[in-house]
């Protein structure tokens, strides 16, 4: 064992070697570690920003479909409402209709009786004079005896 | 055994303990030089820094490729233990910590090559001495060490101030009497020198029993009984095994242990 010059070119070796290393190794990794961390991280923020919009989403379309959900029954009753509606007012027209038409038809029955009384006692005033002639046996002047048959009729 | 052929064990662990210097320079002295360790660390620095450079610079921040992953485990693993002990900016430490994790790493592991490969290897062009792994020469050790020493020196003065840390030496632990000022600064250099030599010696020693374990196994494949040889061969694989163990366990230690003396340099007391 002896310390020689070795001693030296090893220092400078050694020396030479640390240089390097800090100099053109560990800056060039160290970077590219520190920079894949920054990007896991944000690909992990990322991520969990995601999921949270992901759950607004899920949120937001429940609410929309409960509130298209109230929505259509709102218009399913308010259709049966206006259904329920027309064909109440449909009800009451017809009925409107039917009494007018009852109305109209015993009107028509009424005037019918009147004529139909008019018209027998004209009959029954001719009967009455063929009656009488046939008792009298001759004729009767009709127009002779007109007032006298117009006050019967009358009187019928 | 493939180098020398004749000669006993001894012979055989002695030759493996030496290392490569050039013969042309001075061979023994300061200024005569381990080529083995200096080669084995620099190939080995080199392809830490070419391996985790081509994967820094297609580094992505979306989907890595299984190579960066791995590459990125085992930054974010040194990370993680300099963020447990230092709080502060990392862009320093933890450079720091990884260049030493790796580094000590792989050279730790050049142990785990057979032992007679690099030397064979070496052999076959003409260089009769190599020892393939730099963390068993206290060179190569204390340069780490010493370098760490240097840095925990330089951060101290550059937490606390020239005169921050001037004052804290020799008012620190016991007292800013003038009495104590003696007794404190020689305190603190102990502390300070104890740094390096435990840091390296850890290393250096581990690795060097390792070695010489493996070379002792080794020995029984040419001790002449297929029997011997047979227990070599479950050894070796039983110590490497285990050995992998203590590779990793001393390149993190070095790591943890330099992350801990850096930032305890930027404490106050």
């Amino acid at each position: 064992m002896e310390f020689n010059a070795t001693l030296i070119g090893e220092m400078i070796a050694f020396a030479i070697l640390i240089w390097f290393c800090v100099h053109f190794i560990w800056p060039h990794i160290t970077k590219a570690i520190e920079e894949r961390q920054i990007k896991i991280a944000e690909g992990l923020d990322a991520a969990e920003r995601a999921r949270a919009e992901l759950r607004d989403a899920d949120n937001k379309v429940a609410a929309e479909i409960k509130q298209a959900r109230a929505q259509a029954t709102e218009i399913i009753d308010r259709a049966h409402q206006q259904a329920n509606q027309i064909m109440d007012k449909a009800r009451a027209d017809a009925v409107v209709e039917a009494n007018r038409q009852k109305a109209a038809a015993q009107d028509d029955i009424a005037s019918m009786a009147q004529r139909a009384r008019e018209e027998l006692r004209e009959r029954v005033g001719a009967l009455a004079v063929q009656g009488a002639s046939k008792i009298v046996q001759r004729e009767i002047d009709p127009s002779a005896h007109k007032a006298l048959l117009d006050q019967l009729a009358a009187e019928i | 055994m493939a180098s020398e052929p004749q000669g006993g064990l001894t012979e055989y662990i002695t030759h493996h303990l030496q290392h490569f210097k050039p013969l042309r320079m001075s061979p023994e002295g300061f200024w005569s030089v381990h080529i083995d360790s200096l080669t084995v660390s620099l190939v080995l620095g080199i392809v830490f820094c070419l391996w985790f450079w081509a994967m820094a610079r297609k580094a992505t921040s979306g989907v890595p490729g299984k190579g960066q992953a791995f590459v990125e485990i085992i930054l974010e693993f040194v990370d993680g233990q300099v963020k447990d002990v230092f709080h502060g900016d990392r862009s320093f430490l933890g450079p720091l910590a990884l260049t030493v994790f790796i580094w000590v790493f792989l050279m730790n592991a050049m142990d785990l090559l057979p032992v007679d490969l690099l030397p064979w290897i070496t052999h076959q062009f003409g260089i009769g001495h190599f020892r393939s792994v730099p963390t068993a020469d206290l060179n190569l050790t204390f340069a780490m060490s010493i370098t760490v020493l240097l840095l925990v020196i330089f951060y101290s003065f550059k937490a606390k101030g020239f005169g921050g840390y001037t004052h804290e030496l020799f008012t620190a632990p016991f007292g800013a009497h003038p009495a104590l000022w003696i007794p404190n600064f020689l305190l603190n250099i102990v502390e300070l020198l104890s740094k390096p030599v435990s840091l390296s010696m850890r290393l250096f020693g581990n690795m060097y029993a390792g070695e010489l374990v493996f070379m002792l196994i080794a020995g029984l494949f040419s001790a002449g009984s297929w029997w011997l040889y047979g227990m070599g061969v479950i050894g070796y694989t039983i110590w490497g095994i285990f050995h992998i163990l203590i590779i990793s366990i001393q390149a993190f230690i070095f790591m943890v242990l330099t992350i801990v003396y850096i930032s305890m340099a930027h404490d106050h007391h």
